[in-house]
């Protein structure tokens, strides 16, 4: 509970203390999981798209199996998923609690979503480019390689900015549940003790990390981009 | 060019036949399609869309399999062959397609070397190559820039580069210049034509517009509904009056009919024995026939001077007269109404 006369703002501990900490969590599990997201996402998004009817290596199978995985992991809502999954959790990260922990909810989460912007990039790629590298003599590794990736790029980078925005929703959502970060705080100061100065700060650390993740995966896509 | 012809065939297509089975509707693309081109010659294939250019090109180079038939290129059927060694002959072949097909990811030198990368060049050998493409076809102040910073015109020479990188003994150009603008392929005719020249390569074109076939080719093919409609060098298809490719390739503009009769005559073929407007209007006057010249297009195409020509008549009752005059000079003369 919180008493008339209790430090406020820079007075207050737990903005002056707790917060910075919390904030490194948040940006420790973000950028942990964003980090395996991108490399895994981008597997599974080529797998996607090269063994869809139209891709490099046409596999029905292959397809129709992993696109099923890949809308039952987005369709489960965050904390669902999250509590569902503990065992493996737990399994890999040899607990379920703290911010290091998160990194395993946080990514079977992020994966399929940021896998299904990756094949909407490569998609988008003209096949007259795919088609001219395979005139070339160019196998699929090569194509995969230095015609797809290259040239969807500048939308996957737009994608991975996206899905790093994401990833900071979904940990504030880890943090609920006993992941640490800027969502603990606000939950356990900010509501459970109504300290809305704590409250406050949490939200504008938040909107300022967001902003920064958009500006910079902006500038990123642009550089990128050579159309 | 035609002497050049005797070193060999660069590219023998037999029977080529392609049925599509789409759901029980059977669809002839290609029907026992045939043709041979000399090494060092610039063949054109034509036809309207749909008339099968397109499975055509798709079979040449291995993205389609033909139902039967042969595509053989320096000895080696290429249609039995997969994987790898498919790949490798590919690499015979070097395309140029309509929009230029480079990657916005590479600037202008690194889309050049991109088949030297696939067909295993080291980077040293690469760079000079690049550099000599560049030089060629005359890019080499634009290699640091992307295909967005450079012209239509401009990305189709690195198109053409990219396609000779790997040395291909076919250039094989699919509507090269479809996309671009009369003066921009004005010069990439003449670009492609220098290159035959210089480095003796076969060059294949597949295009609809009868003005690349006029510029550049030795030899033509006409495709429609899948077949061989009409083949031959160019000198002798366009003089023939009878062929489809005379009047494609020589466009007459008529004008509007006013009751007046008019005569289409054929000039320039061997068989004739006037060979010119005035001599046409003058074995005409010859005979007491007033006549006169409503359209013509003349030109000068593969060394000979080839066109059509509207004649016509002032008095109507003086047209069978005429037109036997015409036929007996082999004219061809036909009563356009």
């Amino acid at each position: 509970m919180r008493f008339d006369g209790d430090p406020t703002w820079l007075d207050n501990p737990v903005i002056t203390q707790g917060l910075p900490t919390a904030l490194w969590e948040t940006l420790a599990m973000t950028a942990g999981s964003a980090l395996i997201t991108a490399v895994l996402g981008v597997v599974v998004g080529v797998l996607l798209h090269n063994s869809s009817p139209g891709g490099v290596n046409p596999q029905p199978a292959l397809h129709r199996v992993l696109g099923a995985v890949v809308n039952v992991g987005r369709s489960l809502p965050f904390l669902i998923l999250m509590i569902a999954i503990i065992p493996i959790t737990r399994f890999i990260a040899g607990t379920t609690v703290g911010w290091r922990a998160m990194i395993v909810p946080l990514t079977v989460g992020a994966v399929p979503f940021f896998a299904r912007l990756v094949e909407t990039s490569l998609r988008e790629v003209s096949s007259g480019k795919v088609e001219a590298a395979t005139m070339m003599g160019a196998t699929r590794w090569d194509v995969t390689r230095k015609v797809l990736l290259p040239e969807a790029l500048p939308g996957i980078v737009a994608g991975l900015t996206t899905t790093v925005i994401a990833l900071i929703g979904y940990s504030a959502m880890a943090g609920a549940v006993g992941g640490g970060g800027l969502g603990a705080t606000a939950m356990s100061y900010g509501y459970n003790r109504f300290q809305t100065d704590v409250m406050i700060a949490a939200v504008v650390l938040l909107v300022v990390v967001v902003q920064l993740v958009q500006v910079v995966g902006d500038r990123v896509a642009r550089a990128v981009d050579h159309r | 060019m035609v002497e050049q012809s005797s070193a060999g065939t660069a590219l023998a297509v037999r029977d080529l036949t392609k049925v599509f089975d789409a759901r029980g509707t059977r669809v002839t693309a290609l029907d026992a399609v045939s043709l041979t081109v000399p090494r060092g010659e610039i063949h054109g294939i034509v036809g309207r869309s749909g008339a099968g250019k397109s499975t055509l090109i798709r079979c040449l180079t291995g993205l389609e399999s033909p139902t039967s038939g042969e595509v053989v290129v320096a000895g080696e059927d290429i249609t039995a062959l997969r994987g790898a060694e498919l790949r490798a002959a590919r690499r015979r072949f070097g395309v140029v397609y309509q929009h230029a097909n480079l990657l916005d990811s590479r600037t202008a030198a690194d889309n050049i070397a991109l088949p030297l990368e696939v067909a295993g060049w080291d980077k040293a050998d690469r760079d000079a190559r690049v550099t000599e493409l560049l030089d060629l076809v005359g890019l080499t102040d634009r290699a640091g820039n992307h295909p967005g910073q450079l012209s239509g015109g401009q990305q189709q020479r690195v198109g053409i580069a990219r396609a000779l990188a790997a040395r291909p003994e076919i250039l094989l150009c699919d509507e090269p210049t479809s996309a671009l603008d009369a003066a921009t392929t004005g010069s990439i005719l003449a670009l492609l034509r220098e290159l035959r020249d210089r480095l003796g390569i076969t060059v294949v074109i597949i295009t609809h517009e009868p003005s690349v076939v006029r510029e550049i080719c030795d030899a033509v093919t006409l495709l429609g509904d899948g077949a061989v409609v009409e083949q031959g060098r160019l000198s002798e298809v366009i003089a023939d009056p009878t062929t489809r490719l005379h009047r494609e390739l020589i466009p007459l503009v008529e004008p509007a009919t006013d009751g007046l009769v008019r005569l289409q005559v054929a000039l320039g073929h061997p068989d004739s024995t006037v060979g010119s407007i005035d001599g046409i209007i003058a074995l005409l006057r010859h005979e007491g026939i007033e006549a006169d010249v409503a359209a013509a297009t003349v030109e000068t195409i593969a060394g000979r001077r080839v066109g059509r020509l509207l004649v016509e008549l002032a008095d109507a009752t003086t047209t069978d007269r005429a037109r036997d005059l015409l036929e007996q000079a082999r004219l061809h003369p036909e009563v356009a109404a």
